[in-house]
This record gives C-alpha cells, structure tokens and sequence, in this order.
C-alpha cells in the first residue's frame, strides 16, 4: 500500500531550478535509499516531503501522504503529518534536539501531542523507547540533556523520537554521516531492527553508496536535481543505466576498497 | 580537470542569497551616503565660505525666523544660526574623525594582542575593556575637564578613549575567529612569523567589520562630542557645535523652536546617515555574500 | 624536483618518542606514551576514530602543539634544536577543509607562494612564479589559475590548491589530516590518486591520518590504529588487514561498509 508518493515535484528558489521532476512512491516496508552527491538536491527533496522548505523556495508538483494532496498545504495541516505520519532523523542529533530539555521530555513532547497521552504515560514510554533503541540505563538516560550523551546516543535518541509516534514514513538524512565507523555500524544495525519491528516505510538519503546499499532494496539516484536512475539496489550497483550510476559505483568501489596487496608495494 | 561538480554550497545554503542579493544593491548605502555628504559638504564649505563670519551678531534680528538674510534664523543674541549650523558640522566631523582615530589606535592593537596572545593576556585585556565599557564616557570627560580643563583634545581624548574598548573588543572577537582558521596554521607551518600572519591573514580578514565598526563609532562620537558640549564639557567656545546650540537655544525654545530644532536635526541627519552608510557597507562587504553572488552568477 | 627513493630501513626522518600530552582541565590524556617513526618514503596511516588522539599527534609531529612529556625528532634531532626552517621546508601539512585552509582573501597564486616567500626559498619573484606554476600543474591546475581567489573553485579544486601550497618548497614529507573526508565521493577518489601519483612521483612520504582505514590501505604500506590517546596496532598495513591481532581493529574493519565484494573486485 502507498503511503507517501511524490509526482512531478520540482522546488525553485528564484525561478533558479534546484529539483526537477521528481517522482517516486513509498509503500509500506519499503527501504528507498536516495543518493547523491553535494547540491543533489536531495536533502531539498527530503524537507519538502515534510513540508519544510525553506522561505523563498517554491515547490511545484503533487505530495501525496494517505491519500491526500499535502503540496501548497498550510502549515496547519502539515503539522498534522509531521512526526504522526512522517517522520525525520537529521545528520546532527546535536543541532536537531533541544539542548535545554531532557532527553526522556524531547522523546515524550510529541507522544503527548499526537497521541494525547498524559504526561506520566508519556514518559513511561520514553522510557521504553529509549530501551528499544538500547540506549543504557534508560531510567537514568532519560533525565540526560543531549550534550551528556554521546554522539550514538544522541542518534538512537532521535531515532526513538521519530518513531514513537509509528510514524508510516522515516526520512533519514545522512543520519549516520557525523558518526564514526564503528558507531554507524551499530546505528545502521539498529535502524534495520527497528524497521523490520516497525513496518515503518524508509527512505535513507546519503552520499555514501555503500551505506545505503546495506540498508535500501530500491536506489534513487540524483543529480544537479534531477533523478537520474530508479531501481533495486542490486540492478543499480551491477547494471547501471546512466553514466553518472556507474561513475557513483566505481568511485564508492575504488575508494572503500581495502586494498589488501600482499607487501603492500604494488603501487611501485 | 575533473567532471565539474557541486560540491561545496549545499543548495539549502543559498537560502537566503536573494534577500542579501536584493542587500547589495543596498539603498541603505545610497542614502547614508548621500545624508553624511550634507554634513561633510557643510564642513568643508565653512572653511572657505559662511554666510555670516562667526563673530558677527544682527542685533536688530534677534531670535528672527528663517528667511532670506538668515537661512535658519537668528539665536537670541542675533546670530546667524547656519553660519552656527556649518561651523558647528565642522566641529563634529573633525571631533568624529579625531577620536575614531584615536579610538582605533587604542583598541586595534589592543585587540589583535588579546586574540594574538595566551590566555593570560587575553584575560587580562578583556577585563580592561569591560572596565572601560562600564565606565560612562561622560564620567570619562568630566574627570578629564577637571584635571586638564575643557578643550577640544580632551573632548576627542575622553571619546576616542570610550569608544576604544569597544572597538578593541570586536577586534578581539573577529581576530579570534580568523586564528582559529586552518590557513593560519598553515601559514604557521609554512614558517611564517606572527607579524606576517597578522598582516598577510588577519587584518585583510577582518578590516570590513572594523571599518564598518568605525563608521558606527563615528555615529557615537557625533552624538557624544553634541552632549559634552551640551553640559559645557566639550569644545570650549567660541567654536560652535551643535550641542552648545542646543544648549543655549533651550531657554528660548518656545518662542524660536526652530534655534532647537535645527542643531537636532543636523545630529540626528550625521547619526542616522553613517549607520545607514554603516549598514550598507556590511551588506557590500561580507565576503560570503560576495562568494555566493558569484557562486549564483550575479 | 623529483629525488631518488630512498632505501629502506633507513633512519626515521620524524619520530615521537613517548609522546604524550595532556589538556589542562581533562582528565584523560589525549595523548599516552605513543612511539611513532617515520622512514624516509614508507608512507605511514594513523588510523582511529574521534577521540583517539591522532590528530594531537599530528599536531605535535607537525610542531604547533608541545608535548606535556616526550620528544619528537626530525632528521635525528630533537625539534626545538634542529633548525625550524629546514624542518618546515622539509615537513608540510595538508588540513581535511580546504574552505577553511585557504585565506579567502588572497589570491591562489599568494597562496601556494606563502612558504616560498616565508621561508625565503625559491630565488626572486620570477622564480617563485615559475615554482607556483609548476607545482599547480603537479596539482592538476592551471599556471592561469594562480590569478582567482579559492571561492572561485569546488571543494575538490581547493585542496588541490591546499596540496599545492605543501608541495611548493619541495618538502620530503607531507602531513594530510583526513585530507578526503570533506569532500564527495568521486572527487576522493581524484585526491586519493593525486596523492599516490605525488609519493610514486616526488618521492614524498606521506604521514595520513584519518579515520578511514580503506582510503590508509590504498597510500601507505605501514598504519598505527590508535584508540583513547594510545597505539592498539602497528605493521604493514596488509597484515594488519588480514591478520589484525586487537579486538579494537578488527572492530574497526568489521565497520566498513562495503558494496557487495565481486562489484569491489572487479575495480
């Protein structure tokens, strides 16, 4: 069942083009990665799904969420969506929670918002979260203001406030980007756990193919705005249609590849 | 070389580059260029030119309004109130010159050290500059007044002094940012010397915001120069300055509101005019606009 | 400018002995008794994550930082006594952001001079425009390049430019601290063979921190994986990725995400 799809979606900042004719759906347990390198339009493509544009752009096309139109909605009814129906995790944990408030209160604000629970009830379910996304000592934690934790504590929070609400849709932004190596591991880990209980449908945007090839089934790839390839993971990576797929793949291969010669010295 | 490639202005990082676009252009340059070219036009033609020589009274024409003899009336005494007027934008522009030169001598070198320096040093002279932020540059003046006597040096050394910390301490603050860049340890790396690094990277990485700074210290030291002599403090007469004017129109103002009026609005028009010209210059001057102009082609 | 390999086993060109340096007002040590050479044209990667002290050490190899214990030698000799300018001609630094390590206000031509002109090499002007020109090139820039200012070029084209300013005083080692993480991943790629081309080509001997062991395994035959301030491993960088003997670097090199192996392979 389609939960989220975009047709046509075009943003413009000026009448300068920044995202061009953007189409693509999201149905139920899907895991969409978006790649893209820098100015890709694709972190563009991701605030408009949530109606977040910044003040200036115009975006142009339909964004279906349940059923309805949202594109051009006010920003009344997209509060409705965001963080109920869809949800977001952004690359900094640290910049996109309030340094100001418990860690457990930023988790249960929007459980109590969207589902109206009282506020004891809210924390009892931070709480919980906070177990479901391992998070250490989760009574304690969740009196924790965000710079107390670490960096991979501070994703998993984001994490378990995006998805305390069963949101239909997780929109990850380079979630994983300002992580070091063996944290994303643990992250990307814990991100394919939780969709898997959840159902949760994901759409993974980053930079880095090998990333998003362990966790997506479906490749959208972008460039200067537009798509430029649509398909599952493995037909991307192996048959790439377009010039610019291949180039993506072979760079990623050659620049993750450990190069394991025996001596070292095959370069000279 | 390579394929041409996005990859350093994220596109959600030219957000605002219309609004600052639009900035450039900048009116607020035009017009506060064009109000502090009044008060400069009115400074520099009193050197060779007055309608009336400064001495002069009209002892028939006491506190006369506006008309043909007397552009802007006469005060109670029957002086020519914009021969008063011209002589008096001459006072402020040289006091507003003299002590933002002071003020600048004093406080850049004071806060390229703090920035330059260890701890130690910067402490130091960041609670010297919060003394002197906190210390009234009225109070300043009166001390001075009182040990040296009122003159225009003491005028321009009480301003220049007070207007110095703050200037120190934006110098400490932009120098600061500009050392913690990679290219000035770079530059150390590439053996260059702590003078030449501040020459070479920190002074051209910082010089727009001073100079913006100094077109608003300027403002500052108009409206301070118009109140020290306002309470007798400041240039001693029998050269003019709007504040005296002021001073001494007060007690005539209900029937010649125009002798108050006017020295009021030539403060108002130099303060006004250089935080416009001050603004503008940010807009004109900041690096990262002009990097996105281009980067967005024009 | 190119200058013969040197042999190996030769004496370390720098080395740390017992480093370690300690914050005022942290507890733990950033830095805790690490021993590191670098041999003339052996390329060494220090591998670790945030935290684990390897651009510290970077800094303190790179003589803008003191150590609160322990010595670092260049050429043999302890740093404060070994004549500073030869050591800055001699050990040059590339930073993981150009935006940040180019003057914006000077033009690429300024820059790239800044060590000839600091360090009085490179004869008179005419000679350090023909030096600026040739290492340009070496960069894969244009001579007329020289006349534009860093915000006229990419991210990738400005650590050329970054790679080009070390390069100009011909030095023999050239530091880089995670010089690829900034950028994307096709124009890694580009610097990553930059940078092998100017070891293979100058004979320089690159010291690569980063925390990215695939990009150390591909420029330097020797790493150090360094975790909390200390060295958890040291060997040939090929041992050490098949037979990594701390739990702490297998960890690491479980971490890597990797695209299927036969689409590596056939690279």
């Amino acid at each position: 069942m389609t939960v989220l799809e975009t047709t046509g979606l075009s943003i413009a900042l000026d009448r300068e083009p920044l995202v061009r004719d953007v189409s693509f759906a999201l149905d139920t347990r899907d895991r969409v990665g978006l790649i893209g390198e820098s100015g890709s339009g694709k972190s563009l493509t991701a605030l408009a799904l949530l109606g977040l544009l910044p003040a200036g752009m115009r975006a142009s096309g339909r964004i279906v969420i349940d059923g309805r139109d949202y594109l051009g909605a006010p920003d009344r009814q997209w509060r409705r969506v965001r963080g109920r129906t869809v949800s977001i995790v952004f690359q900094e944990p640290l910049t996109a929670l309030d340094p100001l408030m418990p860690v457990g209160r930023q988790i249960a604000g929007p459980l109590r918002l969207h589902q109206g629970l009282n506020r004891s009830d809210a924390e009892r379910r931070a709480i919980e979260w906070c177990e479901r996304v391992h998070l250490p000592d989760p009574a304690r934690l969740v009196r924790a203001l965000p710079h107390e934790i670490s960096g991979g504590q501070r994703q998993r929070v984001a994490l378990a406030m995006a998805l305390a609400c069963r949101p239909r849709v997780l929109i990850a932004d380079e979630p994983t980007t300002a992580l070091d190596v063996t944290v994303q591991a643990q992250i990307l880990a814990l991100l394919d756990e939780l969709i898997e209980e959840t159902g949760v449908a994901l759409l993974f945007i980053s930079h880095d193919l090998p990333v998003v090839a362990g966790l997506a089934r479906h490749l959208l790839v972008m460039r200067d705005g537009r798509l430029v390839e649509s398909g599952p993971v493995d037909d991307v990576l192996r048959r790439p249609r377009s010039d610019y797929a291949r180039q993506l793949v072979t760079s990623a291969a050659r620049v993750t590849r450990l190069a394991r010669p025996a001596g070292g010295g095959e370069d000279r | 070389m390579s394929t041409p490639l996005i990859d350093t202005v994220d596109a959600v990082e030219t957000v605002d580059a219309p609004a600052r676009r639009r900035g450039a252009r900048s009116p607020s340059l035009i017009v506060g260029s064009v109000l502090l070219l009044v008060i400069v036009a009115l400074a520099v033609v009193s050197l060779v030119w007055t309608p009336y020589p400064l001495d002069h009274t009209d002892p028939a024409a006491r506190l006369a309004g506006p008309s043909a003899p007397h552009w802007a009336g006469t005060d109670r005494l029957g002086r020519d109130q914009f021969t008063q007027l011209m002589l008096g934008a001459r006072t402020a522009v040289w006091i507003g010159l003299s002590s933002v030169a002071v003020a600048f001598v004093i406080g850049v070198p004071l806060g390229l050290l703090a920035a330059a320096a260890g701890r130690f040093v910067e402490n130091a002279v960041i609670g010297v500059i919060d003394i002197v932020i906190a210390f009234p540059t009225l109070l300043l003046a009166m001390l001075l007044v009182t040990v040296y006597g009122a003159s225009t040096a003491v005028a321009i050394s009480a301003i220049g002094i007070g207007v110095s910390a703050e200037v120190a301490r934006l110098t400490r603050i932009s120098a600061s940012r500009v050392f913690t860049q990679d290219y000035v340890l770079a530059a150390r790396t590439c053996g260059t010397g702590p003078l030449m690094i501040l020459v070479r990277h920190v002074l051209p990485n910082i010089w727009h915001t001073l100079l913006v700074q100094a077109t608003l210290a300027f403002g500052v030291a108009v409206i301070a120069e118009a109140s020290l002599s306002y309470l007798g403090l400041g240039t001693p007469p029998p050269a003019p300055s709007w504040g005296r004017m002021l001073q001494e129109a007060q007690s005539t103002v209900a029937v010649a509101p125009w002798n108050v009026l006017l020295p009021g609005l030539a403060v108002a028009v130099a303060v006004i005019g250089v935080n416009l010209l001050g603004d503008g210059l940010r807009e004109v001057l900041d690096p990262q606009l002009r990097t996105r102009r281009r980067a967005t082609g024009r | 400018m190119s200058e013969p390999m040197p042999a190996e086993g030769r004496e370390p060109i720098l080395s740390g002995h017992q480093l370690t340096r300690q914050f005022a007002g942290r507890s733990h040590r950033a830095l805790d008794g690490v021993d590191v050479a670098v041999r003339p044209g052996v390329s060494l990667g220090i591998v670790g994550e945030s935290g684990a002290g390897k651009s510290t050490l970077l800094r303190l190899l790179l003589g803008v930082d003191r150590p609160t214990s322990g010595e670092v030698r260049f050429a043999g000799q302890p740093l404060d006594r070994a004549r500073s300018r030869e050591f800055r001609r001699q050990v040059q630094v590339v930073f993981q952001d150009p935006r940040s390590s180019l003057n914006p206000r000077m033009s690429v031509a300024s820059i790239v001079a800044e060590p000839l002109r600091s360090l009085r090499i490179g004869g008179d002007r005419a000679a350090r425009s023909a030096r600026v020109a040739e290492v340009l090139t070496a960069v894969g820039l244009r001579p007329e390049d020289g006349r534009r200012y860093p915000h006229e070029f990419s991210g990738g084209q400005r650590q050329r430019i970054a790679i080009a300013r070390a390069l100009a005083p011909a030095p023999r080692v050239l530091l880089a601290d995670e010089p690829v993480s900034a950028l994307d991943v096709s124009v890694r790629l580009q610097i990553i063979d930059l940078l092998r081309d100017l070891v293979d080509r100058l004979g320089l001997t690159l010291v690569l921190v980063s925390h990215d062991l695939a990009i150390v395994s591909q420029l330097c035959p020797e790493v150090l994986v360094m975790r909390h301030g200390r060295v958890v491993e040291r060997g040939a960088t090929a041992d050490v990725l098949t037979r990594p003997v701390d739990g702490y670097t297998r960890a690491l090199l479980a971490a890597i995400p990797q695209l299927p192996t036969d689409l590596v392979e056939e690279q």
